[in-house]
C-alpha cells in the first residue's frame, strides 16, 4: 500500500531515523548494563507506558503544528476522568461506553473553550491555557467535591482493557492508542483539512489569503486536542483503576510536550509528523521503564523530562539554522 | 514646500492629532486594577469585619507576598518581551539547595549563600538558553521549570527538611512598625524597581527592547546584556522568595510553591502589563498583588475551599489579559 | 510579431471606475479610471507611495476601495477578498512571494483551491504530476516534492506564476517581480509573460525599471501622489517623459550635490567577508564624501552595512574608523566609535512604534540624557524639540507615539536620533524609501549638508537617479562582491547597471563559503 511505502520512505530520510537510532542505542545500553531489561516483561511494561502519552500527544502535536500550544490537557484529562469515574460510581447500570463518550465530549468542549478564547480575543494560547489549566483543575475539585473515585467503582470491563489482549499479548489500550495515531496520520497527511493545519502553522499570515478559514480550523484543532485528552482520561482510569482530583493528570502536559518535541514537532509551527511523535512517545516510555531497572530513583524522572525538552529544543534550533544557512545564498536583501 | 500654507495643510496628513492628556492618564489598565482593588476591599469588608483591620490583611498576606516579590521582577521580564515560567520551580530548588546544605552540616549563613548562588545559576541557564541560543523563553522556561522542579526532587526526595535554627524560622511573624518583614521587603522592592523602571535609562531601555528588540539593537541598546540580567535577577529574587517560604514554613519540600508560576503571571497580567511586551508598570503589579491578597483571603474567610480558588484564579487570569489587550488595542492606532 | 495592443479597441477585460482609497482618512488613491484590455501587458509606473501598489491590491481583493467600482467583462463585480479574486480569475503575484515554507512546492500550488471536500483525500500522486507538468510548461527545473523553504526567491516566484496558471487566471498582476531576479531569470519571466498575453490573458506589470517596461509592456499607466496621470502606449513616451510624469518635474530640479571638501579616510573596510552573504569587500569613505552603494536587491549591500555596524558582524576582514583599526561586535561599539546607521526597514529596525517621538529621538544617547543613570526630563525634552525644529519634523506633540507620524517624518526622527550622537560616519540604507516626494527633497538637502559639515556618508540606494545625482563615488555590488568603484564622471545608468547585473562566470562565487 502506498501509505506504507510513504511511511517507510520518511523513516529513512528524516529526523525519525535519528529517534529510532536513539531508541536502539538506549535499549542496547540498558540491556548491557542490566540484561534482565531485555525481556518480554519489559516490552509489556513499555507498551503500557505508551498509550496515555501517545493519545494526548496526537492532540498536542496538532496544536503545535498549528503554531499554538495547549497547557491545559492535564486538567482536561483530570476533568474527563473524574466525571466518567463518577458516572461509573453513581450510575453503575449505564453502559461503560456512555461514560467514555461523555469523557471525550467534555474534553472536546473544554478544548473548544480554549480555542474560542484564543481566536475571539486573539490571545496567546500559552497564557490562555495556563489560565484554563487552573480553571479546569478547579472544575475537577468542584464536581468531585475533592473526593477520589475508588478502584471498586471502576468497571471491570474498563480495567480489563489494560490487561487483556485481542492478539499476541498487545493490550487493548495499546491498540486503541495506535488506532488513534493511524487516524491522526490519515487526517493530517491525507485530507485537505489536515494539510490546511500545516499551512496555517507554517505561515499564519498567508493562510487567509489562500482561503484557509483560520478561526474554524484553530477551533477544530483545540477541540480535537481536548477530546483526545478526554479519551486519555478514560484510559487513565483503565490503567490505574482510580481517579483522584489532586493527582490524575497533574503535570501531564509537560510529559506530553516533552514527547512531542522529542518527536521533532517544531514549536514554530508547520513541522511535525505522526511517525516522529509516535517514536518520541516510545523513546520517552522506554526511558521511563529503563530508569527503575537501572536503579535510578524515580525522583529523577522530572529532571530528565526537563533536560529532554531543552535538548530537543536545541536540536530543533540547529536543524532550523542549517536550513537557514542553506537558504542564505538565495536570500533577499530585505 | 517651506511656505506656511504647505506646512499647515500637511499637518493633517503628516501626523494624527495627539490624544488628550486625561485620556492618556486615565484609560490604562492600572486604573482597572485600582478600581477592582477598591471594589474587592468594599466587598470583603462587608463579608467580614476582619477586613477593616489592616493588621489582619497584612498577616494574611505573607503567603502571597512571596509570589508578589517575584512578580515584580517578572513584570520587568514581561515588559522586555520575554516570559519566565520557572520562578516557582527556582524557589523550590534554591530552597532545597539551602536545606540540603544545612542538613549536610554547612553553616546556615553559607547555606543561604549557596541558595542565592543556585538562584543566579538557574537564572543564568534560562538567560543563556533564551539569549545565546535564541529559543523562545516561554517554551524554554517550561523545560527548565520541569528540570528545576525535578532536581529539587532529586535533592530532597519526598522528605520535608526542617529543624532550622530558631532565628531563621517565622520571618512572617517578625514585625517592623507592625508590618511583617516580608511585606516590608516587598514594599521596598516595589519602590526601588518602580524608580528603576520609571526614571533610569535601564528602565527606559527595558520598554524599548519590549517594543521592538530589533530597533533597540540598532539603537545601540545592549539587549542581550539587559535581558540576561533580568533572567539572573529572576533567579535571585526567586531564591530570596524560596528562603522566605522556608522560614515561614520552617521546613522545605521539593513541591514548595507548586503552581506558583500561575499566581505570579496572574499578578503581572492583572496589573495591566501587556503580554506582548513594551507596556506595563510596577504600580500595576503592586496593586494587583494586594488585589489577589484580598481576594484570596476573602475567599478563605468566606469559607470557599482552596481548591475552588483555582477556578477564580484561572478566570481572573483570562479576564485580565482580555481586558488589558482591549485597553491597549483602544489606545493604539 | 503579435499585434500589440496600444489602443483601447474592443471591450476591456477589467475596468476601474472612480476608484478611491483612504487609509485612516488619508487618500492614497483618487478617482482612478482605467481599462485593462484582453491580451495586453500593462505597466503601472510611479514613485513609491504613488498608489500603484494600492491599486493593484484593490484589483486583487487585498484592499477594498473606499469608493468606485470594478467592472469585469462589462458588469460590476465585488472583489471582496483574495479568494473572491481568484474565483474571478485574478491573481496577484506579490513582490515577496507568499508561501508556506514547510509545505512542498506541489502543495503550495494547489493550496487555496476551493474544489473538493475538506475531508476529501489529498491526491498526492496527481498533485505531483500536475505540478511537474506546470514546471515543464514554464521551462523551470524545480523538484516539486521538496519544501518551499529551500527555494531561491526566483524559483518561489516561478511557483507563484505556476499557481496563477494552475488556476487559469485571466488577469495576472505582478508586483515588482524582477527585483530579486538575475537577467536570465528575467528573460524567462518575460518569455512566459508574452506567451500568456498571446493566449489572450491580461498582465499588469509593476516595476521601477524603465528598460524592462519598455521591453515588455504594451501600454503604461503612470501614477503620481494617488492620481492616475496618464495611460499611453509605451512607444509614445521617451524615458524623460515618463520620469517627468512620475515626479511632476524633472529630476535635476531637486537633485543636487553641494560641493564639499573631501578630507581624510573616515571609514576603511578591508576584505570583509561573511560566508553566504558577501565576500572580500574593501572600500573607503572619506570625510565630506558621499559614497553610493548600488546593486540589485539581494546583492549583499544591506548585509555589508549591518556587518560594519555590528548588527550581524562579518566573519573576517578589517574595519578601521578614522585611521584606527577597530572591532565592532555590537551596534553599541559602533556608536561609541562615531558610526550611525539608518536601517532600510524603518518599521521594525528603526522606530519604537508605540513609544513617544521624544523617546525615539533620544534612544541612542543614554549618557547625554542621563549622565548618572537617571533621565533628566527637561534636558531630554530640550534636545528632542531642538531636533524637531532643525529637521522640520511635523508632529502634534513630542509625547505622541511615533507610529502616528507619516513615514517621512518617522524617518526624519530616526535621522535626528543619529545626528544627536554627532557621528563621523553615517550609513544610510534606502533612506528615502516610501517617503513623499516633497520630504524626499528635504532629505537630499540634508544629506548634502551633512557631507558638507565633514561627515563621511555611505548611501545605499536602489534608485539610480538618487545615487548618480548625490554621490561623489558609486560602489556597486553584485552577488555579494564589489564589482565596481566608479567616480562621479564614470557613474552612469549604464555603467552602474552593467556592474550590478550578475555575470554567469561569477554566478557561484558570492555564495561559496
Amino acid at each position: 500500500m502506498n501509505a506504507v511505502s510513504n511511511l517507510l520512505g520518511t523513516l529513512f530520510q528524516r529526523r525519525e531515523a535519528g529517534i529510532v537510532v536513539m531508541i536502539v542505542l538506549l535499549v542496547a545500553a540498558v540491556g548491557i548494563i542490566q540484561p534482565r531489561f531485555l525481556s518480554l516483561e519489559t516490552l509489556r511494561i513499555v507498551m503500557l507506558a505508551i498509550p496515555l502519552i501517545m493519545i494526548a500527544a496526537m492532540g498536542q502535536m496538532m496544536v503545535l503544528v498549528a503554531r499554538h500550544v495547549d497547557l491545559s490537557i492535564g486538567s482536561i484529562l483530570g476533568f474527563s476522568a473524574i466525571v466518567a469515574g463518577m458516572m461509573f460510581r453513581d450510575l453503575p447500570d449505564w453502559p461503560v461506553l456512555v461514560g467514555v463518550l461523555v469523557a471525550v465530549a467534555l474534553g472536546g468542549a473544554l478544548g473548544l473553550l480554549n480555542g474560542l478564547l484564543v481566536t475571539i480575543f486573539k490571545l496567546p494560547s500559552i497564557i490562555v491555557t495556563l489560565g484554563t489549566l487552573s480553571l479546569y483543575r478547579g472544575f475537577v475539585f468542584l464536581v468531585s467535591n475533592s473526593r477520589q473515585v475508588d478502584p471498586q467503582f471502576i468497571p471491570k470491563s474498563l480495567i480489563q482493557m489494560s490487561q487483556t489482549s485481542p492478539f499476541i499479548g498487545i493490550p487493548w489500550i495499546v491498540i486503541i492508542a495506535f488506532i488513534v495515531a493511524l487516524l491522526t496520520y490519515f487526517f493530517l497527511d491525507h485530507t485537505r483539512l489536515g494539510r490546511q493545519i500545516y499551512a496555517m502553522g507554517s505561515n499564519p499570515v498567508a493562510a487567509p489569503l489562500r482561503g484557509i478559514r483560520v478561526v474554524p480550523v484553530t477551533l477544530l484543532v483545540f477541540t480535537i486536542s481536548g477530546a483526545l485528552a478526554g479519551l486519555t482520561g478514560v484510559i487513565y482510569a483503565s490503567r490505574f483503576g482510580y481517579v483522584n482530583p489532586g493527582i490524575t493528570g497533574v503535570g501531564f502536559e509537560f510529559t506530553v510536550i516533552a514527547a512531542v518535541v522529542i518527536g521533532g514537532v517544531s514549536i514554530n509551527g508547520g513541522v511535525g509528523t505522526v511517525l516522529g511523535t509516535v517514536l518520541g512517545v516510545i523513546l520517552l516510555g522506554t526511558v521511563n521503564v529503563a530508569l527503575p531497572i537501572l536503579g535510578v530513583s524515580a525522583f529523577w524522572q522530572d529532571a530528565i523530562y526537563g533536560t529532554v525538552i531543552i535538548v530537543a529544543l536545541l536540536i530543533d534550533r540547529s536543524v532550523r539554522q542549517r536550513g537557514i544557512k542553506a537558504l542564505s545564498g538565495a536570500r533577499s536583501n530585505a | 514646500m517651506n511656505s506656511t500654507e504647505a506646512t499647515t495643510t500637511s499637518t493633517v496628513r503628516d501626523a494624527a492629532a495627539a490624544r488628550p492628556r486625561w485620556q492618556v492618564l486615565l484609560i490604562r489598565p492600572e486604573t482597572m486594577t485600582l478600581a477592582l482593588l477598591i471594589g474587592a476591599i468594599i466587598v470583603a469588608s462587608n463579608l467580614s469585619p476582619f477586613f477593616s483591620d489592616l493588621g489582619f490583611i497584612l498577616e494574611s498576606s505573607t503567603y502571597y507576598i512571596e509570589y508578589a516579590l517575584v512578580a515584580l521582577v517578572l513584570t520587568l521580564v514581561i515588559i522586555s518581551g520575554e516570559i519566565d515560567l520557572s520562578p516557582a520551580a527556582m524557589m523550590a530548588l534554591s530552597a532545597c539547595v539551602f536545606a540540603w546544605c544545612y542538613q549536610a552540616g554547612v553553616p546556615i549563613e553559607l547555606s543561604m549563600a549557596a541558595s542565592l548562588v543556585a538562584g543566579i545559576l538557574m537564572g543564568l541557564v534560562n538567560g543563556i538558553l533564551v539569549i545565546r541560543f535564541q529559543l523562545p523563553s516561554i517554551i524554554v522556561t517550561i523545560g527548565t521549570l520541569t528540570l528545576y522542579r525535578g532536581l529539587a526532587q532529586v535533592l530532597a526526595g519526598d522528605r520535608s527538611i526542617g529543624k532550622f535554627p530558631k532565628w531563621f524560622n517565622g520571618i512572617d511573624y517578625r514585625l517592623v512598625f507592625d508590618v511583617p518583614v516580608p511585606v516590608i521587603l516587598f514594599i521596598v522592592a516595589s519602590i526601588v524597581l518602580a524608580l528603576v523602571l520609571g526614571t533610569t535609562v535601564v528602565g527606559r531601555q527595558i520598554y524599548q527592547i519590549g517594543t521592538s528588540e530589533v530597533a533597540a539593537r540598532h539603537a545601540g541598546i545592549r539587549v542581550r546584556r539587559i535581558k540576561t540580567g533580568l533572567f539572573v535577577l529572576m533567579g535571585i529574587v526567586s531564591s530570596i522568595a524560596g528562603l522566605l517560604t522556608a522560614s515561614r514554613l520552617a521546613s522545605v519540600r521539593y513541591d514548595m510553591a507548586t503552581g506558583g508560576e500561575l499566581q505570579m503571571v496572574l499578578m503581572v497580567m492583572l496589573g495591566g502589563t501587556y503580554i506582548f511586551g513594551g507596556r506595563g508598570t510596577i504600580l500595576g503589579t503592586f496593586l494587583a498583588s494586594w488585589l489577589l491578597v484580598i481576594i484570596a483571603t476573602g475567599m478563605t474567610v468566606a469559607n470557599i475551599a482552596v481548591t475552588s480558588q483555582l477556578i477564580v484564579m484561572g478566570l481572573l487570569l483570562i479576564v485580565s489579559i482580555i481586558a488589558t489587550n482591549a485597553i491597549y488595542a483602544r489606545t493604539q492606532r | 510579431m503579435h499585434a500589440n495592443i496600444t489602443t483601447e479597441t474592443g471591450a476591456p477585460l477589467m475596468s476601474a471606475r472612480g476608484i478611491t482609497k483612504q487609509f485612516a482618512g488619508i487618500e492614497v488613491l483618487r478617482n482612478v479610471d482605467l481599462n485593462l484590455m484582453r491580451g495586453e501587458i500593462h505597466a503601472l509606473l510611479g514613485e513609491n507611495g504613488a498608489g500603484k501598489s494600492t491599486f493593484a491590491k484593490i484589483l486583487a481583493g487585498v484592499y477594498r476601495p473606499t469608493r468606485g467600482t470594478l467592472m469585469l467583462n462589462g458588469s460590476p463585480v465585488e472583489v471582496s477578498s483574495p479568494i473572491a479574486a481568484q474565483k474571478l480569475g485574478i491573481t496577484l503575484i506579490h513582490q515577496e512571494p507568499i508561501s508556506f515554507p514547510d509545505l512542498s512546492v506541489a502543495e503550495n500550488l494547489v493550496l487555496g483551491r476551493t474544489d473538493g471536500a475538506l475531508l476529501g483525500r489529498v491526491p498526492w500522486a496527481q498533485m505531483t504530476r500536475d505540478a511537474n507538468a506546470l514546471m515543464d510548461l514554464l521551462g523551470v527545473r524545480i523538484d516539486v516534492t521538496k519544501p518551499m523553504r529551500g527555494l531561491s526567491i526566483a524559483d518561489q516566484q516561478m511557483v507563484e506564476i505556476a499557481r496563477a496558471l494552475a488556476s487559469d487566471s485571466r488577469l495576472i498582476i505582478m508586483d515588482e517581480p524582477t527585483a530579486p531576479l538575475t537577467p536570465k531569470e528575467v528573460e524567462t519571466l518575460f518569455k512566459i509573460a508574452r506567451r500568456l498575453r498571446d493566449e489572450g490573458r491580461t498582465i499588469v506589470f509593476i516595476s521601477h525599471r524603465l528598460e524592462e517596461v519598455r521591453a515588455l509592456c504594451d501600454r503604461v499607466t503612470i501614477f503620481r501622489d494617488g492620481d492616475k496621470v496618464e495611460t499611453v502606449a509605451t512607444d509614445a513616451l521617451t524615458d524623460a517623459d515618463i520620469i517627468r510624469l512620475m515626479i511632476g518635474r524633472s529630476l535635476k530640479e531637486y537633485l543636487h550635490k553641494t560641493g564639499s571638501t573631501i578630507g581624510e579616510v573616515a571609514l576603511k573596510v578591508e576584505n570583509l567577508t561573511l560566508p553566504g552573504f558577501f565576500a572580500d569587500v574593501s572600500f573607503e569613505v572619506r570625510k565630506g564624501e558621499i559614497v553610493g552603494l548600488g546593486g540589485l536587491v539581494g546583492a549583499g549591500r544591506t548585509d555589508v552595512a549591518r556587518a560594519i555596524f555590528g548588527v550581524a558582524p562579518a566573519a573576517s576582514g578589517r574595519v578601521a574608523v578614522n585611521g584606527k583599526e577597530v572591532t565592532i561586535s555590537e551596534p553599541s561599539d559602533a556608536i561609541a566609535l562615531g558610526l550611525a546607521f539608518v536601517p532600510e526597514d524603518r518599521a521594525t529596525a528603526g522606530i519604537f512604534r508605540t513609544l513617544s517621538v521624544e523617546q525615539n529621538i533620544t534612544a541612542a544617547i543614554p549618557k547625554r540624557i542621563a549622565p548618572n543613570g537617571v533621565i533628566r526630563r527637561a534636558l531630554e525634552k530640550a534636545l528632542a524639540s531642538d531636533s524637531v525644529k532643525k529637521l522640520r519634523i511635523r508632529l502634534a506633540s513630542l509625547r505622541q507615539p511615533i507610529g502616528e507620524l507619516s513615514g517621512g517624518n518617522q524617518q526624519k526622527a530616526i535621522l535626528a536620533r543619529w545626528l544627536l550622537t554627532d557621528p563621523s560616519v553615517l550609513i544610510l540604507d534606502e533612506p528615502t524609501r516610501g517617503i513623499d516626494i516633497g520630504v524626499k527633497a528635504e532629505f537630499y538637502d540634508m544629506i548634502g549638508e551633512l557631507a558638507a559639515s565633514g561627515r563621511a556618508i555611505l548611501l545605499i540606494s536602489s534608485e539610480l537617479p538618487e545615487l548618480l545625482a548625490l554621490c561623489d563615488r558609486v560602489l556597486v555590488m553584485s552577488e555579494g562582491r564589489l564589482t565596481a568603484n566608479l567616480s562621479r564622471t564614470e557613474a552612469t545608468q549604464e555603467s552602474v547597471m552593467h556592474a550590478a547585473v550578475p555575470k554567469t562566470a561569477r554566478q557561484t562565487v558570492g555564495v561559496a563559503a
